[in-house]
């Protein structure tokens, strides 16, 4: 295959980081005063990618000798991708200006785009290499996220944490690379899947479970979330929405790619760590969320409460259960941006974010259709039918259910009524407490667009996107198998 | 009537009228819900008018089906029981909207419009052919309710409406893996096929518990019941009468639909943890129903005790035991409504359901009093009213299978009669006692408008049940078909006796006919005759 044809499989990413650089100089020539520009054309850059999707990026199959796999498995998760980065690029300007009262600054929208490529370069690796080099521009760009609001001391810290443990993380991640290189001799994942498929070393498994520890760390799952809160509560709330959303499908997306292309003849060996994970996360992230009263940190728990959902449909490792981690996620992240943009409504009469649940009590009064659109996203994220958060559970069920695992299905959805509890509380703050003072109104005709959305997305209207859904999600898991 | 998408319809109407709730004022607000409810209860008389009832007809009748949600269909349809439900659900609707007229007064248009949400997804509940369709409407009846007790609700409504909410949410979510194991091993998740789907024994064991958790707590049977002594004291007058009337029939809906037919084995193996918790319920919040002080909290307990009833008959593995409870489902949803009502109508004028605080009301409101005891009466299942129906079929059903249980129900009538007369006579015989009592004034002409076509209805199935039984035949029989090979069998063995009399008078046709092998004649004929009898 010539050198040309190939470029074509990354041209998503050739567009991103090209544009990124040209966009870089831009701010350093244009300064404070183009952000708005950089912005927008960051957004269209995002658009520009997702639009080169559509060729040889998403049917290529390998290139560059197996470092790199173009294929409906990519390209799934890099829509997801592209569009969470692109709203949390779209919120910052309006989020920075009030709250810092420093305007943002054009480094921002350059920093999502490399994050971007770095996520897009995880969920498209064949190789441990590859992938780790696009872990580290993403993480690098997100430490740097993190702490952006630079006189703000949450965000210093939470970036130095994210920081400090993602570091970690990427050592652990790392060391289980390398014994995994070392007894199987390559890190191509074709190569490591035909050493699973051998005789079984001591070495071998301890690289699996290294490797997955350093994933569950970069997911965001029991026993390695302890980071999750703090990063979420302290980052910037634009930032905190791509962690929660762009960089945990990323994440997952790339988790899943190396259980299953990697290590799936060892999926009896990965299985126990994932249920373990699985029901961790989910009891853990439902307890744990019960007495907060910051709404980030809840929705940090929250999400740390469905990745251990999501995993159920890893551990079930058939590609329904692929499939499902898919439009679990899908789901995930039209529910998570939503309530992020909420979060971002909540804005005190001095116009300064707001962050205590207490704050939106009697909200339904003072702002009836942000308190529907908000109990509308915390009963879907309780998986409560109507609502379309309950097919995303239903997906992952179904898959458990049939692959046998019925003893993880009946735990994991009897914990998930503890997980109930809380969301319930955040709907009984808004609709049955008096009203505290109202929040300051909001101009911005794009967050309440994107709310809105986002509304319509997980409402029972979703229901009609389901055969389209899995048709393009059971797509995208036979591309693994 | 063929093709056209009735049962949709049904749901649409209402589900529009919420929506345009919520743009309009308190008044407007009222209309629209009054309107649309009354459509839909029009639209539930045609079809109860086209629903063919003859035992030929089709079991599932005004079926639709578009497979457009992919994994599970926008599957429709009813048979008799379901129709007979609808009919409960769209007739208390309008009540319902009428009996908040003016007791609630804060956010009328969000009232309203969950309201309609509650009216569309009980419909929904009782027309889904498809598992999980029906899995969504179950479930998400929970929501609007959680919010009207928590909104419009009592003093202690927070702790209510979570209980209710929690409670329920736990029961279900078993019964959804249950559905998921059900679809992947039959490979389809319509409610016929199902139906007619043969689980092994075993597994008919596991899945039939899985559903009861979550049907057992909506009954709710104890000893999962405490919710509803919470949620319906809590509640709004209207939103008990919706609890009371409709949201507790989804239990024994479930039983009729999901258990019963689809796992008869185990439904057969099981039939004595029913009449245990059954029998339990009966007397234990009978008892419990004698000492309260709070009207709503002695009918809650009551409610208990007559779905113990439903239960026990639903059971019973024949014609009257089934008959007896949907009779008994329909009958108290429409007389513990209206009993709700009347405590509603008292408690707008003292705004307290201490029954200390009244007393005397014949007195002063001679109109309410003696509707009050037409429901009273057919509380405690006085022959001609609807309660008497069902209560006496669903026990004689009973008394066929197991005596002692039939025994220990039957206990429930005596002591229904002596909670609801004596909470009769604590509020509406006696001394005026105090000035406010004395001044309450008689009902409205919206309250009588309210209640009469209730008490009308209480008659009517009380003296003419067959209207009400007719749409159910067919359908009781292909259930009664479906379930017959998990049949406990009855606990009397009774042996064929040789009664004296028929030997007798046998032995006496013989020696007028003059034959002479009397002796011989005369042991066939009346093992004959005991035979035809049992």
């Amino acid at each position: 295959m010539s050198y040309g044809t190939q470029m074509l499989f990354i041209l998503p990413e050739l567009v991103l980081t090209l544009g990124s650089l040209v966009l870089m100089l831009a701010a350093a020539w244009g300064g404070q005063a183009s952000t708005r520009a950089i912005s927008y054309a960051a957004v269209a850059l995002l658009i520009g990618a997702g639009i080169a999707l559509a060729g040889p990026a998403s049917t290529g199959g390998e290139a560059f000798d197996g470092l790199w796999r173009s294929d409906a498995f990519g390209t799934f998760a890099k829509i997801l991708i592209y569009i969470a980065s692109g709203v949390a690029i779209l919120i910052a300007p309006r989020f920075f200006a009030d709250t810092s009262g420093d305007d943002l600054r054009p480094e921002y929208p350059v920093l999502m785009l490399l994050a971007a490529v770095g996520m897009g370069m995880m969920v498209s690796a064949a190789d441990l290499l590859t992938l780790y080099v696009g872990l580290e521009l993403q993480s690098l760009a997100a430490y740097v996220l993190a702490s952006f609001m630079r006189r703000d001391q949450r965000s210093a810290e939470a970036g130095l944490k994210y920081f400090i443990l993602g570091a970690l993380a990427s050592g652990i991640l790392l060391y289980g690379i390398s014994l995994v290189y070392g007894f199987s001799g390559t890190t191509l994942y074709s190569g490591i899947s035909a050493a699973y498929a051998g005789t079984k070393s001591l070495g071998l498994l301890f690289g699996l479970v290294f490797v997955f520890a350093g994933l569950a760390f970069k997911i965001a799952a029991v026993p390695f979330h302890m980071w999750t809160p703090d990063v979420y509560e302290g980052a910037p709330t634009p930032v905190t929405l791509s962690f929660a959303s762009a960089q945990k499908v990323a994440a997952v997306a790339l988790a899943l790619r190396i259980a299953v292309e990697a290590m799936g003849p060892a999926t009896a060996d990965w299985r126990q760590i994932v249920i373990f994970a699985s029901l961790a996360s989910i009891i853990l992230g439902a307890v744990a969320a019960i007495n907060q009263s910051n709404i980030k940190r809840l929705l940090a728990y929250s999400s740390i409460n469905n990745i251990g959902f999501a995993l159920i449909g890893l551990a079930a490792g058939t590609e329904d259960g692929i499939a499902a981690v898919l439009v679990y996620m899908t789901i995930y992240v039209a529910m998570t941006l939503g309530s992020f943009l909420v979060v971002l409504q909540m804005r005190g009469a001095d116009g300064q974010p707001v962050e205590s649940i207490a704050s939106l009590s009697g909200m339904s009064r003072t702002r009836p259709g942000l308190a529907l659109a908000l109990a509308m996203f915390m009963f879907s994220l309780a998986g409560i039918p109507p609502l379309f958060g309950f097919y995303a559970k239903f997906a992952v069920f179904d898959a458990a259910v049939r692959a046998g695992l019925f003893p993880l299905a009946v735990i994991g959805i009897a914990a998930s009524v503890i997980g109930a509890y809380y969301y319930l509380r955040i709907v009984k703050t808004m609709y049955f407490d008096e009203a505290a003072p109202a929040f300051a109104p909001s101009e911005s005709v794009v967050e309440k667009g994107l709310i809105a959305a986002s509304a319509v997305f997980i409402s029972p209207a979703g229901y009609l996107l389901i055969p389209a859904l899995s048709a393009a999600s059971l797509t995208a898991a036979r591309a693994l198998f | 009537m063929d093709g056209f998408p009735i049962l949709s319809l049904m749901l649409v109407v209402p589900l529009v009228a919420a929506v345009a709730c919520l743009f309009v004022d308190a008044k407007t607000a009222r209309l629209i819900a009054l309107v649309a409810t009354l459509v839909d209860f029009v639209l539930g008389c045609l079809l109860w008018a086209n629903f063919d009832q003859n035992p030929s007809a089709p079991q599932w009748q005004f079926t639709e089906y578009a497979p457009v949600f992919g994994r599970f269909a926008w599957a429709m349809g009813i048979d008799g029981f379901a129709l007979m439900l609808i009919m409960l659900s769209v007739f208390l609707m309008p009540i319902c909207i009428g009996a908040s007229w003016e007791a609630i007064e804060k956010r009328v248009p969000e009232y309203m419009a969950l309201f309609l949400l509650v009216e569309v997804l009980m419909i929904g509940t009782f027309a889904a052919q498809d598992l999980f369709l029906f899995y969504m409407f179950f479930e998400a009846g929970l929501i609007p309710m959680y919010l009207i007790i928590g909104i419009w609700g009592g003093a202690n409504r927070i702790y209510a409406s979570y209980k209710f909410f929690l409670y329920t949410l736990l029961g279900s979510v078993l019964m959804f893996i249950a559905m998921l194991y059900m679809s992947s091993v039959a490979g389809t998740s319509y409610i016929p096929d199902l139906m007619a789907y043969d689980f092994p024994a075993g597994v008919q064991t596991w899945l039939w518990l899985a559903f009861f958790a979550s049907f057992a707590v909506k009954m709710p049977m104890w000893p999962v019941h405490t919710w509803l002594p919470d949620a319906h004291v809590q509640a709004p007058t209207a939103g008990s009468v919706i609890l009371a009337g409709v949201l507790l029939k989804l239990g024994g809906y479930g039983f009729l639909r999901f258990s019963l037919p689809m796992f008869p084995e185990a439904s057969g193996e099981l039939t004595w943890l029913i009449f245990a918790l059954s029998a339990v319920a009966v007397i234990y919040t009978s008892l419990v129903a004698l000492v309260q002080s709070d009207m709503k909290k002695l009918i809650a307990y009551s409610s208990v005790a007559h779905m113990a009833i439903v239960t026990i008959g639903l059971f019973a593995f024949n014609q009257q035991g089934i008959e007896g409870a949907m009779i008994v489902m329909l009958s108290h949803g429409l007389v513990s409504g209206a009993l709700f009502l009347c405590v509603g109508v008292i408690y707008d004028r003292l705004h307290t359901r201490e029954i200390a605080r009244y007393g005397g009301l014949a007195n002063n409101m001679p109109r309410y009093a003696i509707l009050f005891l037409l429901f009273t009466m057919a509380s405690i299942g006085l022959p001609g009213t609807s309660g008497f129906v069902g209560e006496f079929l669903s026990l004689a059903g009973t008394y066929q299978v197991s005596t002692w249980v039939a025994l220990l129900c039957t206990t429930g009538i005596i002591l229904g009669a002596a909670y609801m007369l004596y909470l009769y006579r604590r509020v509406v015989w006696g001394e005026i006692k105090s000035d406010d009592v004395r001044v309450m004034p008689d009902l409205s002409r919206r309250e009588i408008a309210l209640l009469a076509p209730v008490a009308a209805v209480v008659l009517w199935m009380g003296v003419y049940p067959e209207s009400f039984l007719a749409p159910m035949r067919a359908d009781v029989a292909t259930l009664l078909e479906r379930v017959n090979r998990g049949n406990p069998g009855s606990d009397s063995k009774p042996t064929a006796g040789k009664p004296a009399a028929i030997a007798a008078y046998e032995a006496r046709v013989e020696e007028v006919s003059g034959h002479g092998e009397a002796a011989e004649g005369g042991e066939a004929a009346p093992a004959a005759a005991h035979g035809g009898g049992h």
